[in-house]
């Protein structure tokens, strides 16, 4: 789970990490009083939407007086943002933050992040600051310093030490950086975060070092343990399908297809929406419906498929293991009755009570084709709905 | 022969008392596994299908000698279940549980890692060395006895390459579902290493998806060792987008990392088999062996 640069920045500040003053706004008068509350002779407004590139995209601007800051509070406030990683519809800027200006001597990169290779957390740091990190890693790999964690993520001053010599900082510098590591892992570790990026981490021309900017990501598996944390997710934010399913507890992500899938398990959802693909048809979305789903978990899945209006047929397939394929058929059936199906529905079971659950499919009164293997459903599902108008 | 487990495994099964643990602690028994305590700490004393319940796993190391562990607790309980097991003694934990948070298993694998102790999961269906033992929630009557083993980071991807198998006549030595969190226990490298020395094993088949470099690693492996036995390799989830988990907390391309046609190009660069169509998965592994 992602938060928004402001909401990091309270989160950094309350475990001791320097960051910038400053406020969030709604309305351009809301972000002048902001900026009256500050200290500073120069401001910058920016854009609160989970998604990088904000500068380029002219979500981000540096103001000398209070009326720069109402005007660009104007302009950033209901724009609809493009960066690299918004796609060209781009996002609507409902919040800015406004902070104190920073004097800016130098850039510098840090992040922590899960090394599944290594299997520990992972700090590192580059003298490159501002940059893509993925481009500096590829084009000069000898200017990223990395340390690791051991297993009971313990980070000692000789680790920090090691990666801000490296960015050539002064010893004083140095000092503020083993504190500012130190408590960043604190942070990582006991709120479950396992990818932070401070980009960039700046020297101030005063001497000192602060973050400028900060992505926090969050283990959503960890989420139920951090109220606090989970309490920071924007409604917002991302598809509102896909929110919708995560409210009903049902793993979904939307794609651009028109073939809608409903699986038992992530691999074979996987695995099926590639077969839609070989078959020469566009799966829409990946769902799965779960080890332990229930008759109205099923449904209630099935709903949140059909609502996405590109979808002209779909293809259900069940491997029965923790899930039974009889419950899967009453979950079908009710939203099948429910939701008042037209469309062409492929459905192929195999497994654990696999009879129980053909016998109630049969017996509904659906409007369904069987499948027996993979590969036929897919082609079953990819001819009904070639053609079929959107 | 067969790996990990066996019709002499002494199982205990930690959850045993609760829904999930007791329903499939009953499906094992009736596979004919030797399972021979369960653990529920306040519960000891007791006794569910005919089999004593502990307070703790070394209590039920101590009572009933067993080896290996199928754990069946909530995700905030589960690093500590295995841990527990592994101050035991347990050589072997199966962690079925999903949603464990992943800073809990680097702990949690720190301390296996020191006590020799070895893991499957989580988040997975377990392990099964079919007609001998089958240790978590895989439905046992899919399998058949014979020489393919079988390594996978899905559950119901994994049943649906076994159902073929079965189906072509192609019998399993063992199957092993590592999982599919980002931070597993065994991984693909560790089982082929075990594979290969096992003489009843004639072929492997790792099923793999997008996501982290498990699959690179085993191909390398099977290159630079050049690996005596054939080896078949699928990979789910070529269709997905950058940037999205699709399920499985481990499945998620970040970047350039993780992609499917990385994973297919490193498995063909080492000679192995790539099967492209998991509705042809069976028949392309029979037709494959019968040519050699």
């Amino acid at each position: 789970m992602n938060i928004h640069e402001y909401q990091a920045k309270r989160l950094l500040a309350s475990y001791g990490i320097p960051v910038p003053k400053g406020g969030t706004a709604d309305t351009p008068a809301e972000a002048r009083n902001v900026a009256e509350g500050l200290s500073g002779a120069v401001w910058v407004v920016k854009a609160q939407i989970h998604a990088g590139g904000r500068g380029k995209g002219g979500g981000v601007k540096v103001c000398k007086n209070l009326d720069e800051v109402e005007k660009a509070a104007q302009a950033i406030l209901g724009m609809q943002l493009v960066t690299h990683q918004t796609g060209p519809e781009g996002k609507k800027v409902h919040k800015v933050w406004v902070e104190d200006g920073t004097r800016i001597a130098r850039e510098l990169y840090l992040a922590i992040v899960l090394d599944r290779g290594y299997e520990c957390l992972t700090v590192m740091a580059s003298p490159d600051g501002g940059m893509d990190i993925e481009e500096v890693a590829e084009k000069h790999p000898e200017r990223i310093f990395t340390t690791r964690l051991d297993g009971a993520h313990q980070v000692w001053p000789f680790q920090a030490r090691k990666l801000f010599f490296g960015c050539g900082l002064t010893p004083q510098q140095i000092g503020q950086g083993v504190a500012f590591v130190s408590n960043l892992v604190r942070l990582c570790v006991e709120k479950d975060a396992t990818q932070v990026e401070i980009n960039p981490l700046a020297v101030t021309e005063e001497g000192n070092i602060i973050a400028l900017d900060a992505k926090l990501n969050f283990d959503e598996s960890a989420l139920k343990r951090h109220p606090d944390i989970a309490a920071l997710e924007d409604p917002e934010e991302g598809d509102p399908l896909e929110r919708k399913a995560a409210a009903l507890g049902v793993n979904y992500v939307r794609l651009n297809g028109y073939v809608g899938t409903m699986v038992n398990g992530a691999g074979l959802a996987m695995a099926t929406m590639d077969a839609i693909k070989q078959a020469g048809a566009e799966p829409a979305n990946f769902l799965d419906a779960g080890g332990g789903a229930s008759v109205e978990m099923v449904s209630k899945g099935f709903e949140v498929m059909l609502s996405d209006p590109r979808v002209r047929g779909v293809l259900i397939n069940i491997f029965g293991g923790i899930l039974r394929c009889d419950i899967v058929a009453n979950g079908v059936v009710q939203a099948a009755k429910n939701l008042n199906i037209t469309l062409p529905l492929v459905i192929r079971m195999e497994g654990t009570n696999v009879e129980e659950a053909r016998r109630i499919l049969n017996e509904c009164g659906l409007n369904f084709t069987t499948a027996t293997s993979m590969t036929e459903a897919a082609r079953l599902i990819t001819e009904k709905t070639k053609g079929v108008a959107q | 022969m067969s790996i990990l487990v066996n019709e002499n495994s002494r199982v205990v099964v930690q959850g045993l008392t609760g829904k999930e643990g007791m329903f499939h602690a009953r499906q094992m028994i009736d596979y004919g596994t030797g399972v021979v305590a369960g653990v529920t700490p306040g519960k000891g004393g007791q006794s569910v299908l005919g089999v004593p319940v502990f307070n703790s796993v070394e209590d039920a190391v101590k009572e009933t000698g067993a080896d290996t562990s199928v754990i069946f607790v909530p995700a905030a309980a589960s690093a500590d279940s295995a841990c527990e097991a592994s101050a035991a003694g347990i050589g072997l934990v199966v962690l079925i549980t999903e949603h464990i948070p992943v800073l809990d298993m680097v702990r949690c694998k720190a301390m296996l890692k020191a006590n020799g102790t070895k893991l499957i999961g989580p988040n997975c269906p377990g392990v099964i060395s079919p007609g001998k033992c089958k240790i978590g929630i895989m439905p046992g009557y899919i399998h058949k006895q014979g020489s393919i083993g079988l390594i996978s980071r899905s559950g119901t991807l994994t049943y649906e390459a076994v159902h073929q198998l079965t189906g072509v006549g192609l019998g399993q030595s063992t199957c092993i579902g590592i999982g599919g969190d980002p931070v597993p226990g065994l991984k693909f490298i560790d089982l082929l290493e075990l594979f290969r020395e096992d003489p009843e094993t004639e072929a492997v088949c790792v099923i793999g998806e997008i996501g982290g470099d498990n699959e690179e690693k085993a191909a390398a492996y099977i290159r630079d060792t050049h690996y005596p036995k054939p080896v078949f390799g699928f990979i789910a989830g070529l269709t997905a987008p950058s940037g999205k988990r699709m399920g499985h907390a481990g499945a998620i391309i970040s970047g350039s990392k993780g992609r499917g046609e990385d994973k297919i190009a490193a498995m063909q660069a080492a000679g192995m088999t790539v099967i492209k169509e998991l509705g042809h998965f069976g028949e392309t592994v029979a037709g494959t062996l019968r040519k050699k």
